[in-house]
């Protein structure tokens, strides 16, 4: 459990900055410190196992179906790196607590950061395969939000789009070769994928699955020719810069090429692709950034630098390549952690980070200049820094590997990368620090407090004592983490200063003496650099990027040309024709089920339906005609309910059709009187056709289903509706027990419809449409009358019979046809009628309970009878019930499930109600007055006449 | 029986798919309406159809139809009211806001937004 705990507190911890920065940001800092230390804390609680060479882990099953469980397991490389994160982690949340300024939303920093913190440890404590890409692609997400955080700036918003872009499409590519990976193996677990070498290198699928996988962890780790988007990257703040850079997001993909070492290493295809990619990439970027007059641009591209390098050693496919590779892991983070910090305090205290504008600062700012002097003379390799003893380690491989049958190629190449990189180490050094004075600072340069630098003193602590005692200090660290890497026994090797005279020596002495000269013959060769044309991978990248856009938007616009009709037509007939030819390609027994015998009354129902529907074809644009015709339709369907065995469905189906109507009459007052006829003749045709095909395969396929035999689930709801659930109406009892957690759902829905109607109404109102409403002809001279007397007369007389019958019909739900939803639909309609008869203004006015309140109530009543359930200890909506006898009434049932049934009168009722209400508030829109009189009848008159306006 | 189900079925859908091909919103409405009949008695038919055999125990009753459909179906009823009269109000809201009725967006090839 503590593993999964490791992971996930970076994750909790991410909601505490956001509160504590309201205390301060010494409040927030201390926060997210004390996270990460407690995360580092249970990290190091498992470090005596690791250290025995023992694998923590922790299984919790997920979907174990899909082989997706959340295992995490911890071994000597999962630890190092997790060190790592977490450690130089509490060492920027301290930088940066000084380093952002009073306008920087310092929450949200701290929260962004533990997101970022949690996904990469995720990354590094997965087993899961699945798991890990997971994280991976939240490491993706959270840089987003890291490197844009300064978001006033385009740099930094579009450094984080590039980043992402690059590093999101590699991790889909990943995601693909891991897939296969795991389907070669039968395991998603790393652990299983780890012991299959053979299988994996057999397989035919073993190149592509490499390739994608290599995508995936180039791209993360700015490898050749996906380097770019690291130095657009540096837009970031710099604490970011130094943790994403130096221990963090851009290690990640080397962690994946160490992960899979064991299985995917060691092949011809391996040493080409990843040696020859790190060794380009090496070159390149200490190339670049040996003419970067940002201090910034410089330590960026000296990270590609030396990230190709340890893809290289990783590459080389020997254990001591991967010994070497996991002690530079270690050792290049600390001292480009520590000169990344040195180049934010060089910004924050002189106000340029221009090299051109630098120079001199050496005794200006001495605490700064002795961290930066001991961390870039490490990353120049000059002994006894602990970068030294990595690049001779570097050397010494490339001095004896041979490279498509040359001996001298990969030597050469290692050289003259190592020659750079000395070089623009000590341009970092010399142009900053050394040098006169000088006068033109943008700001006057002085040492920060100690908050500032004590992270990076720290670090170059740290660079001094592996140096000095590097078997000692990261002696066994490195051996366990070798230990992990190479999955066996460790190669004979010696942490230590001095190998005696071996090419490694002369070569790193070229190095160094080249570098020298570099530095002096700097300004000649920036020229020459300056003038010499190159590929701007920006400018590719946007023009890439722009082209897919526009591309993407060009095939949508086509596509979704906003004309609703011809998505619909596409709709209808690809759904057909799926139909049409899943029935045509598969095989059918005949249907040979015994019909039903005709007689002559559903045959009339039958014309009358035909007729109807029909006729709506030819009258569609005459709305009352076509309203009335549709009344035909729902009721010949209701009846045929009945008629069919369906009383509940009959009784349903009648009152949804009698509110249905009502509405659209309601609506059609705003509605054109006519609806126009501008389709051509030869688009009706068209949706003639298509409409006709689709109702020939609808009619013939409930056909074929009804005139072939089946088996069905319900015998169970027969059998158990009485014993069961004490409900004599089978369909009852199914709504509100058997599948009650359904009826919930449907309650809900219905609920969130009308409260979309509510909001519609609401922005109607305020829009332009409130004011066309403002501006309204009344129809009532057309008219006549406003209120028919008769229409009144009834449906205040109806009012209690029908709510009298509502009861009825909700009480016997369970034992005959009715309950809950028919009772709020007749009970509805009564209610409508009021406001049909008497004028909204009326039936608004004696109102006494609130819609919204209503439907609330119903579903917190329904969720009350699920959550009695649950302190009856049975699961959610479980009904009981028990037969009551109080004298002098007959013996009644009562159930819980009634209790449900009410919750769904009152939705309904509130429902419906609250989408006529808001039907009448448009209405009253149109100045609609109150009645003087209870009606606007006046009886005592001999003439009725309408009460003025 | 079976024969005048199918064929009412059959006819409902397709006018209802001929009436939201329209272009203006009151057919739209009432297509989509005729569309839920239509899938209604569909969903209810796949239970078979059966004569004086409700789902409601009584003395008299010697065997049921499959209730399970008819439960579905209740609830599919009541559900599309609730989209009927949220299309109605989105097709009054339209019309009010923009002053017409039809469903299509007009072309805008002079205005195009160019990114």
């Amino acid at each position: 459990m503590s593993l999964a705990l490791i992971a996930a507190l970076p994750f909790l911890g991410a909601l505490l900055p956001g509160l504590m920065i309201r205390g301060g940001r010494d409040a927030a800092a201390w926060v997210t410190g004390a996270v990460s230390a407690l995360a580092l804390l249970l990290l190091m609680t498992h470090a005596p196992a690791v250290f025995r060479g023992e694998i923590v882990q922790t299984r919790i099953d997920w979907l174990p179906t899909l082989g997706l469980n959340v295992t995490f397991f911890l071994d000597g490389l999962g630890f190092l790196f997790a060190g790592l994160i977490l450690g130089i982690g509490l060492l920027i949340i301290l930088y940066a607590r000084f380093y952002l300024s009073k306008d920087d939303p310092m929450g949200q920093f701290y929260a962004y950061l533990l997101l970022f913190q949690g996904a990469m440890v995720g990354i590094v404590l997965s087993d899961n395969v699945l798991l890990l890409l997971v994280f991976w692609e939240l490491t993706s997400l959270s840089s987003f939000l890291l490197i844009g955080y300064w978001k006033h700036l385009p740099e930094g918003r579009q450094g984080a789009r590039m980043a992402l872009a690059v590093t999101g499409m590699g991790g889909l590519a990943m995601i693909a070769g891991m897939l296969i990976l795991g389907d070669i193996v039968g395991s998603y677990d790393l652990t299983v994928i780890l012991q299959n070498r053979a299988i994996i290198q057999a397989s035919p699928l073993y190149l592509p699955a490499l390739l994608l996988i290599l995508l995936g962890a180039f791209t993360k780790s700015a490898q050749f020719p996906f380097h770019f988007w690291l130095p657009h990257a540096m837009a970031a703040p710099t604490p970011v810069s130094a943790y994403l850079h130096s221990a963090t997001m851009v290690k990640a993909g080397l962690f994946l090429m160490a992960r899979l070492w064991p299985v995917l290493s060691g092949t011809p295809e391996w040493f080409y692709i990843v040696a020859t990619t790190g060794l380009i990439t090496m070159l390149v970027g200490a190339k670049i950034a040996l003419f970067k007059d940002d201090l910034k641009a410089l330590l960026a591209f000296s990270t590609v630098s030396h990230l190709g390098l340890i893809t290289f050693l990783l590459g080389l496919g020997t254990r001591i390549g991967a010994v070497a590779a996991v002690f530079h892991i270690l050792n290049h983070a600390t001292f480009k952690a520590a000169l990344f910090m040195t180049a934010g305090i060089v910004d924050h205290s002189a106000h340029t980070r221009d090299i051109g504008r630098l120079g001199g600062l050496r005794s200006l700012m001495p605490v700064t200049f002795t961290i930066a002097l001991i961390a870039a003379l490490s990353m120049a390799g000059i002994p006894p820094l602990n970068g030294f003893l990595s690049k001779e380690m570097m050397l010494e491989e490339a001095a004896h590997t041979v490279w498509a049958g040359s001996a001298w190629f990969l030597p050469v190449l290692a050289t003259i990368g190592a020659l750079f990189s000395a070089a623009y180490s000590f341009r970092y050094i010399a142009h900053v620090f050394l040098g006169p004075k000088r006068t033109d600072y943008p700001h006057e340069p002085h040492d920060p407090g100690i908050g500032l630098w004590v992270a990076p003193a720290f670090l170059t602590v740290l660079v001094v004592l592996i140096g000095a005692f590097p078997a000692l200090i990261a002696g066994p660290l490195v051996a366990i983490t070798s230990g992990a890497v190479t999955g066996g026994a460790l190669p004979d090797y010696t942490l230590k200063l001095w190998h005696g005279v071996t090419p490694a020596l002369f070569m790193s002495l070229i190095a160094v003496v080249g570098g020298a000269a570099i530095l002096a013959l700097h300004r000649p060769l920036a020229r020459l650099w300056n003038i010499t044309p190159r590929p701007e991978a920006k400018a590719i990248f946007d023009a890439l990027v722009g082209g897919l856009a526009r591309a993407a938007l060009a095939f949508t616009d086509r596509l979704h040309n906003g004309a609703l009709s011809r998505y619909l037509a596409v709709m209808a007939l690809v759904t057909t024709l799926a139909g049409f030819a899943a029935f045509f390609s598969g095989t059918h027994a005949p249907g040979l089920r015994v019909t039903l015998p005709l007689s002559p009354v559903p045959v009339l129902g039958w014309i009358l339906l035909m007729a109807a529907s029909l006729a709506l074809v030819v009258y569609y644009h005459q709305r009352l005609l076509a309203l009335v015709l549709v009344g035909v339709v729902g009721l010949i369907v209701s009846i045929g309910f009945v008629y069919l065995s369906a009383p509940d469905l009959a009784l349903t189906q009648i009152s949804v059709e009698v509110v249905s109507v009502l509405l659209m009459l309601l609506a059609l007052n705003f509605l054109p009187r006519d609806t126009a006829r501008d389709s051509p003749p030869l688009r009706r045709l068209r949706d003639l056709v298509i409409a006709g095909a689709a109702g020939l395969g609808t009619g013939s396929l409930i056909y074929a289903i009804m005139t072939r035999d089946f088996s069905t689930i319900s015998d169970f709801h027969v059998a158990n509706a009485l014993p069961g659930a004490g409900g004599h109406n089978i369909v009852n009892v199914i709504i509100v027990d058997f599948r009650a957690f359904d009826t919930y759902g449907e309650i809900i829905v219905l609920g969130i419809a009308a409260l979309v109607i509510y909001a519609l109404t609401e922005a109607l109102l305020g829009g332009p449409a409130g004011r066309r409403l403002a501006e309204w002809k009344r129809a009532e001279a057309v008219a006549g009358d406003r209120h028919p007397l008769l229409l009144v007369v009834v449906g205040r007389l109806m009012l209690p019979i029908v709510l009298v019958v509502g009861i009825d019909l909700f009480l016997r739900g369970h034992n005959a046809p009715g309950g809950g939803f028919i009772a709020g639909l007749v009970v509805a309609i009564a209610l409508l009628l009021q406001y049909m008869a008497s004028g909204f203004a009326w039936a608004e006015q004696r109102r006494r309970y609130n819609y919204h309140g209503m439907i609330g109530f119903g579903i917190l009543l329904a969720t009350l009878t699920g959550l009695g359930s649950w302190i009856a200890g049975v699961p959610f909506l479980t009904s009981s019930f028990g037969y009551f006898r109080i004298p002098p009434f007959e013996k009644f049932e009562l159930a819980t499930a009634m209790i449900l049934d009410l919750g769904v009168f009152l939705t309904v009722v509130g429902a419906v109600m609250l989408a006529l209400w808001s039907l009448s508030r448009l209405a009253r829109r149109t100045g609609e007055t109150l009645n003087t009189e209870p009606m606007d009848v006046r009886l005592t008159k001999p003439q009725p006449e309408p009460e003025g306006e | 029986m079976e024969a005048l189900v199918a064929t009412a079925v059959g006819v409902m859908t397709a006018v209802g798919v001929f009436l939201i091909l329209r272009l203006r919103t009151f057919p739209v409405v009432l297509g989509t309406l005729l569309l839920s009949y239509a899938v209604n008695l569909f969903l209810f038919a796949t239970g078979r159809l059966y004569i004086d055999r409700a789902p409601i125990f009584t003395e008299a009753a010697r065997a049921y139809t499959d209730p399970l459909p008819q439960a579905l179906v209740l609830t599919a009823i009541v559900i599309s009211f609730g989209m009927t009269a949220v299309v109605v109000l989105l097709a009054l809201g339209a019309y009010l806001d923009t002053g017409t009725d039809r469903i299509d967006l007009a072309r805008q090839d002079d205005d195009e937004d160019v990114t």
